[in-house]
Formats: C-alpha cells, sequence, structure tokens
C-alpha cells in the first residue's frame, strides 16, 4: 500500500482524535452533550478496561476493538487515538521546525526490555491490591487529561474571558467570563511536571515515552508482534542506508540487521515514503508467520523475575506506609473552633472511597465536566495512594442536587452512573453542625444560609433565643452535598461543614413534608 | 468604559427616577378611563401572563415606566436549579410577557439576569427563564463574574454602607424587580427587597452583618427598582427558599404590582398569611424611610379575574 497516503490518513485521524478529545477536557461552556462525550472516548484502552471490569457491558468494550485492531495492524491506538501520543507528535513536528537539518535525528535505540516489563507489571499489581496510582501517572490518556484539564483548560478560559471582557464593552454579553474555581497550586505543578517530560523526551527523542514507560504501548507492543499486518523490511529491496531509521521516532528500525522492532513502532508510517527503494513495506505478515517454525522464545531470566518480584513488594510497602500517614484537611484556618475533616469526600457513585481510589486513574474529566467545580483533583486529602483523584471541595463549590454529569462521563467506572432519583438519595458524607461558630449563636442575627441552599432540608432552622432561628441537621436526609458548607458565611471558620462517609450510605426520603391545602384563588384579598 | 462611567450612569438615571412618578400620574390620569391613580395593583385567579397584562393596564400600562429606546433591565428571581413548578423561581411566563410589553413600549434591550444560589447556567435552564426571555426577543445575562459588578456606597445605610452591584442595574434606564413570593428559613419571607440580594456579589457579607439589617439597607440604595411584579402564583408555603418538593407549593394565582418595595413585601405578607410587623427587615425598612408598610393608607386596586 501506498506509504505516504497511509502517512496523511494516519495524521488526519490523529489531529481529528485529538482535537476532539481535547474538547471535552476543555468544554467550559459545556457544550458536549454527555452522548457524544461518551463516544468520543469509547476506544481510550486503560478507561475502557476499568469500566469493563466494574460494569461488563458493551458500553465498555472499546478496549477489545483496540485489541482486535492491535492484532489486525499493530499500534493503531498509540499513532491515531491515543491523545499523549499524538501530543507528542505535535511536540516532534514542531522540534524539526528548530532543526537546521529537516530530516532524520533519529537512530535505532535498543529495546529497555526489563524497565518496559516493569513499568507495565507494577501498575498492574497496584491495581489488584486497590490502588490506581500507578495507572494515574502512567496511563497516557489520564496524563493527557491531567494536562488538558490543568494547564489547557486555563488557557482556554483566561481567552474567554479576554473575549467576554472585550464583548462587554460593547453591552453584548452572549459570551460570557467563566471563572475557574479552587485552582490549587500543587495538582497545576505536578501536572506540570509531567507535561514537561513528556515534552523534553518527545522534542529530542520521539516516542520514547510511548516504547519505554507507557504500559499500554508494551502491552499492544507485545501483541503486535504478532499482527497480520506490520512494517517490514524487505531484505532484497533494503539497501542498508539508514533513511528510514532516522525518520523512525521510535528508533525501532536496525538497517544493520535489516529487522523492525515491531513491539515499538507505532505505525506512523513515516519510514516507507523515506524509502529511496521499497526496502520497507506495510505488509501481511502471517504467510510467514506459517512458513517460519520452531523458533521459541527465550528461556525467561530468573534474575529479571526476581528483580520485578522485589521491586513490586517494595514499591507497595512505600505505599501502604504514605495511606498510613493520611493528612487531615484543614476545612478552615485555626480559630475559635477549628474545624478537621477526617475523611475526604468522595463524588457520588464512586460507592466508597477505597473503591473510588482503587478505580480513579485521575484523569480529570470529571473535573471539567462539574458545573459547580466542587470536583478538583486532589493533593493529599485521600492520602498518597489517590494523589491527584478528584475529590469533593466544599469550600470552591457543592454538588448539584439536579446534577448527575461526573457519573455521566467518567470513562473507569470510577464514578458510576446513576438515574438521577437514585443519586439524590446517595449519601457520601454528612454534614456537622458546629454551633460554636455559627452567626445565629455568636452574633445573635439571624442567617440560614446553610439551610436556604440544603436540598433535602436535612439541614433546618429550629427555635433559637430571641425569636431567632438556628441550624440543626438531622442526618438520615443529609447526603452530605456540601451546600450548607459552601454557603455558610462565617469567616475565617464555617460553622457547618461535611465529613465524607468512607462507604456512601443511602439517605432517607424527606416524607415529613405535609401536602398544602388547596387555595381559593376567588377569596378577596388579606389586605 | 469603567467604574466611573457606569457610576456617572447610575447617578444620571438615578436623578430621573422621579420621572416616572410623574409619568405614571400624567398616563394613569389621560391614557385610559381609570381616573385614578393607584399605588399598588393586586391580581388574583388568572394566569401569570393575563394577571400582569390586567394588573399593568391599571397603572397605565408599561408604557408608564418604559419609554421608547431605553434600557430596561428585569431582575426576576431564578436562585434555584428547579423547574416552576416548585415555586422556587419566578415565573417564565410572566418574565416572558414582561419582556414583551418592554419592547412594545419601545425599549431597545431588555436585559434580564440573577446572581444564582445554584449553578447559574442551570438554574437558568431549569427555571424555563432563559428560553422565555429569548423567545421574547430578551438579552439573558450572567450574573455569576465578579467583573459585572461595581463598588457603590449606599446612603443612610446602618450596617451595608457599600455593596458591589452589577452594571445592568446601574446602567439600565428602567429596572423592573420581579421576584417569587416564598417562604424563607433565614428571613421567614422573600420578596422584593430580599430579591435585591441576587443583584450584588456578596451575599455572604449580609448573612454576617444582621441580614435583616442589610436587606433594609440595600432598599434604601438611590438606584431603586421603578416597578416591583411580585410573581404569586406558585408560592412556596414552607421549605424556602429552595424547597424539597411540590408539597410545599400553594398554587395561589396572584399577583403585586407597586412601585414600593416595602409596601409589596407588606401586602405580600398578608397574602402568605403572616403579619408583616412579623417580618424584620419590613419593619425596619419602613422605619428608615425606604417606603410604607401600612396598607391603609395606599390606594390600593384589587381585581380578581
Amino acid at each position: 500500500m501506498n506509504g505516504s497516503l497511509l502517512r496523511k490518513i494516519r495524521i488526519i485521524v490523529s489531529l481529528l482524535f485529538l482535537s476532539a478529545t481535547t474538547l471535552l477536557f476543555v468544554d467550559i461552556y459545556s457544550s458536549v452533550p454527555v452522548s457524544v462525550s461518551n463516544k468520543i472516548l469509547f476506544l481510550q484502552f486503560v478507561p475502557s478496561v476499568l469500566k469493563f471490569i466494574t460494569a461488563i457491558s458493551l458500553t465498555a468494550a472499546g478496549f477489545i476493538i483496540i485489541l482486535v485492531l492491535t492484532i489486525l495492524f499493530g499500534r493503531i491506538y498509540c499513532s491515531t487515538i491515543c491523545p499523549l501520543g499524538i501530543l507528542q507528535d505535535i511536540v516532534n513536528w514542531i522540534s524539526n521546525k528548530f532543526r537546521r537539518k529537516k530530516r532524520g535525528k533519529f537512530n535505532f535505540l535498543r529495546e529497555q526490555k526489563v524497565l518496559r516489563m516493569v513499568l507495565f507489571i507494577i501498575p498492574i499489581l497496584f491495581f489488584v491490591f486497590g490502588s490506581a496510582l500507578l495507572l494515574n501517572f502512567l496511563d497516557p490518556y489520564s496524563i493527557y487529561g491531567k494536562i488538558a484539564v490543568n494547564l489547557f483548560r486555563p488557557v482556554v478560559a483566561g481567552s474567554n474571558n479576554l473575549a467576554a471582557f472585550i464583548f462587554e464593552k460593547f453591552k453584548i454579553y452572549a459570551v460570557y467570563p467563566f471563572a475557574l474555581k479552587g485552582y490549587s497550586l500543587i495538582p497545576f505543578l505536578i501536572t506540570a511536571i509531567f507535561f514537561l517530560i513528556v515534552i523534553v523526551m518527545s522534542w529530542i527523542k520521539g516516542r520514547l515515552y510511548c516504547n519505554t514507560i507507557c504500559p499500554v504501548g508494551t502491552l499492544l507492543g507485545y501483541i503486535s508482534k504478532i499482527s497480520l499486518v506490520k512494517i517490514r523490511i524487505n531484505e532484497e529491496e533494503c539497501l542498508s542506508c539508514g533513511i528510514c531509521a532516522k525518520e523512525c521516532k521510535s528508533s525501532c528500525i536496525d538497517t544493520d540487521n535489516k529487522t523492525v522492532d515491531t513491539s515499538r513502532c507505532v505505525v506512523c508510517f513515516d519510514c516507507i515514503p523515506s524509502c529511496p527503494t521499497e526496502g520497507i513495506t506495510f505488509s501481511n505478515s502471517w504467510d510467514d508467520l506459517f512458513k517460519v517454525n520452531g523458533k521459541k522464545d527465550e528461556e525467561p531470566d530468573r534474575s529479571k523475575r526476581n528483580f520485578l518480584t522485589s521491586a513490586s513488594v517494595y514499591i507497595l510497602s512505600l505505599s501502604s506506609l504514605a495511606a498510613q500517614v493520611q493528612k487531615k484537611i484543614v476545612v478552615t484556618k485555626p480559630s475559635t473552633k477549628p474545624v478537621f475533616r477526617n475523611v475526604a469526600v468522595s463524588p457520588p457513585g464512586s460507592f466508597s472511597v477505597e473503591r473510588f481510589n482503587a478505580k480513579c486513574t485521575a484523569c480529570h474529566l470529571c473535573v471539567n465536566a462539574c458545573p459547580t467545580q466542587v470536583l478538583q483533583p486532589s493533593f493529599l486529602e485521600y492520602g498518597f495512594l489517590g494523589m491527584l483523584q478528584p475529590r469533593m471541595d466544599n469550600i470552591t463549590g457543592f454538588c448539584n442536587f439536579e446534577c448527575k454529569a461526573c457519573g455521566d462521563v467518567c470513562p473507569t467506572g470510577a464514578i458510576l452512573p446513576s438515574e438521577l432519583e437514585k443519586k439524590k438519595l446517595i449519601q457520601i458524607g454528612k454534614a456537622k453542625f458546629v454551633k460554636e461558630n455559627c452567626i445565629v449563636n455568636t452574633q445573635k442575627t439571624d442567617c440560614g444560609a446553610c439551610s436556604e441552599h440544603c436540598p433535602t432540608k436535612a439541614v433546618h432552622m429550629i427555635p433559637f433565643e430571641n425569636n431567632l432561628v438556628i441550624p440543626e441537621v438531622r442526618d438520615d436526609y443529609c447526603i452530605g452535598c456540601g451546600a450548607c458548607e459552601y454557603a455558610c458565611p462565617t469567616k475565617p471558620y464555617k460553622a457547618i461543614y461535611v465529613e465524607g462517609n468512607k462507604v456512601h450510605l443511602t439517605a432517607k426520603k424527606n416524607l415529613e413534608l405535609k401536602k398544602q391545602e388547596e387555595v381559593n384563588t376567588k377569596e378577596d384579598f388579606p389586605f | 468604559m469603567n467604574r466611573r462611567n457606569f457610576l456617572k450612569a447610575g447617578l444620571l438615571t438615578g436623578a430621573s427616577l422621579s420621572l416616572p412618578g410623574v409619568y405614571g400620574n400624567y398616563f394613569a390620569k389621560s391614557s385610559s378611563t381609570l381616573a385614578e391613580n393607584f399605588d399598588m395593583v393586586a391580581v388574583k385567579n388568572g394566569e401569570p401572563e393575563v394577571m400582569f397584562d390586567r394588573g399593568i393596564e391599571q397603572l397605565g400600562g408599561i408604557k408608564t415606566f418604559v419609554k421608547k429606546n431605553q434600557k430596561v433591565l428585569i431582575k426576576p428571581n431564578i436562585g434555584w436549579d428547579v423547574i416552576p413548578e416548585r415555586g422556587g423561581n419566578t415565573h417564565p411566563k410572566l418574565v416572558k410577557r414582561i419582556v414583551e410589553h418592554c419592547y412594545q413600549a419601545g425599549a431597545k434591550d431588555v436585559y434580564v439576569f440573577d446572581h444564582t444560589c445554584d449553578d447559574w447556567r442551570r438554574s437558568y435552564a431549569s427555571s424555563g427563564i432563559e428560553k422565555a426571555v429569548k423567545e421574547a426577543g430578551g438579552k439573558i445575562v450572567s450574573g455569576d463574574s465578579e467583573g459585572y459588578y461595581q463598588s457603590v456606597t449606599i446612603n443612610g445605610a446602618k450596617v451595608l454602607s457599600k455593596a458591589k452591584v452589577h452594571e445592568l442595574v446601574l446602567d439600565s434606564d428602567v429596572f423592573i424587580n420581579v421576584p417569587i413570593l416564598k417562604s424563607h428559613s433565614s428571613t421567614r419571607l422573600t420578596v422584593t427587597m430580599k430579591n435585591m440580594m441576587g443583584a450584588v456579589w456578596d451575599r455572604g457579607y449580609w448573612h454576617q452583618n444582621n441580614l435583616h439589617q442589610c436587606i433594609a439597607d440595600y432598599a434604601l440604595f438611590k438606584k431603586k427598582p421603578n416597578l416591583n411584579v411580585v410573581d404569586a402564583y406558585y408560592v412556596l408555603k414552607q421549605n424556602g427558599p429552595r424547597g424539597v418538593s411540590k408539597n410545599d407549593v400553594a398554587v395561589m394565582k396572584s399577583m403585586i404590582i407597586t412601585t414600593d418595595m416595602v409596601a409589596a413585601d407588606s401586602a405580600a405578607a398578608k397574602l402568605f398569611g403572616v403579619e408583616p410587623d412579623s417580618i424584620s427587615y419590613i419593619k425596619i425598612a419602613d422605619s428608615m424611610g425606604a417606603g410604607k408598610k401600612d396598607l391603609s393608607a395606599l390606594n390600593i386596586k384589587r381585581l380578581i379575574l
């Protein structure tokens, strides 16, 4: 097949995927419907696998399609669907613009087999033992999500706000400012470090991340060793001139030995058009496979295995240590009655903090989808193992009663979608009233902002001194949405806050409500 | 455009505040057969848009308040992400009808906004008000950005001497306040004066510093509503201001139209079934001269359709 045509198709398809995926993460106007969002992310490998494990259904079968595609054509996922991979291609393309010598900056590199295996197995072990931390740090889709939400989205919001500012001068209000709330430094910095690493690696070495670090790349790479069609060197045509190897951003073409390391090839097709002869092709390999017989894999390397085991045990014990020192979250600054939250609040549909920590890869798609911005990337609120996973930040916002956007968009199943009426009864935490800080008590004036905002009236007002009313929490009706905490105006401390439920419960429906009597609207006015 | 210009515009429009009253007299007397000059119109037993049509007619039509090429701001209550039947927000049909009236009177632009409690985009949508305003050709504006709010001083205020007010309040020629009558967990009742909390940025300050006094203080602000239309169609009798279910709502099909916020709140309280004097901010506002709570001194037109 025509290599340069394949290359053009690859570039167009990948840019389409990248722009659609990016839009989902920077969509401050919430313009993309959930159904479309789910379709765009359907093929993302790690989220799809995780969702499939959680809720076996066809809606999460995207990864099967990727596996089939890989068996047929190799790492199509890496070249055209993976947003981080495409981002690296763009960085690489830009880096070429800065080079005097336009062509050929790469060389064949040896495979870092041990590193690849370690970085493939350890995230899986982590996951099996209940932590998504390493997937959070290594899954390319989740890394890209973090980059898009924490770095690109502020740029989009800033440009939007500049436009809104200019339009406002002309009394046009259709473009409105979007205030990014609760933006905290540490998740931003961690993401920025990820971004820098990826940029530097791809600037210098092309797809080095994909070929040595990325666990998805390793898995798909080893599967593509047996794929039907692959990039292959035609030994008769090949002149061993090395031009294709210099073009190969995966550094996987060894022209001296006339071999291609398919496990690292991301089928970008850059090599084919560069070949002066027809020495490198994208062609059927199964013919050969059936011809060659008896070529067995090498004996397993014992020392490597031992290293893998000990390394994973070491890292696991480290992380369990970190879980022990889970930090208390300061709700407010120290004052008359400082308030601490012992358990961070996980989003409705995550069932329990533990389950959430085990399933969420911190792609931050929900952070963008959440209309109130109550979902914020965490630092150590969940402990080390839950780093960067979103938590309910009631200082920034509160969970909108009528909304279930996070569960609808979550691609990994860490937050499962629920019927709205069910979601309204999921108790993610319970409100705690701190009378010592309450304005009604300290200033002897009416306030009640907490009860105003309470969607279930779990926080209701009861008689207090001097004809005043003061809040009281009825645990049974409380769903832990945090509206009371958000609205509470006491400074610098809150007089009401939500303590997370480690395991989510079901709240009671408020059935005390008496129905209003019919009003005779023809009666005279009372004045 | 900067803060100073907004303030200037605010001052100018503030200075022209007395005009609607004068025109009101003029139009009420000349344009209809109704010779009386009403201080308040109370309407009952009709759909929101019909009650408004019939009610405003008694005041000489919207043209008493809105002149050609004027810029109008309508401030409904869009506080919550609930549907109209829940009584949490002003009825969309009423808002729509007022926008239409304004354009018929020759208004240049009609803006609608609220500083909501729930997420503003969801509240604008669920309330039906965004759609209603757009259908009538009005412009729906965000109240969610601090950049839209300008610092002002409130003369005569005891506590709330400064506030940040949405630029449209300061910038428009005519300001129509369209609250919904509801029970309220903190202030017992919310009507016209309490609805002004959605015109300012920092509501927390009001809660922190004697809520009732702040509500009354703000009623002294020079940029007062030129007209108040109280929607009492679906009335949240309990669990306000958000409500928990439709069980909280009584269908009262009523409306109060007046230029005096204190009088409006006083009448609305009676309609609701509580004594105006039991609501602190009504008493305070009356004593500070923001308006008259004594309904017996007013010329009220009562209409039962």
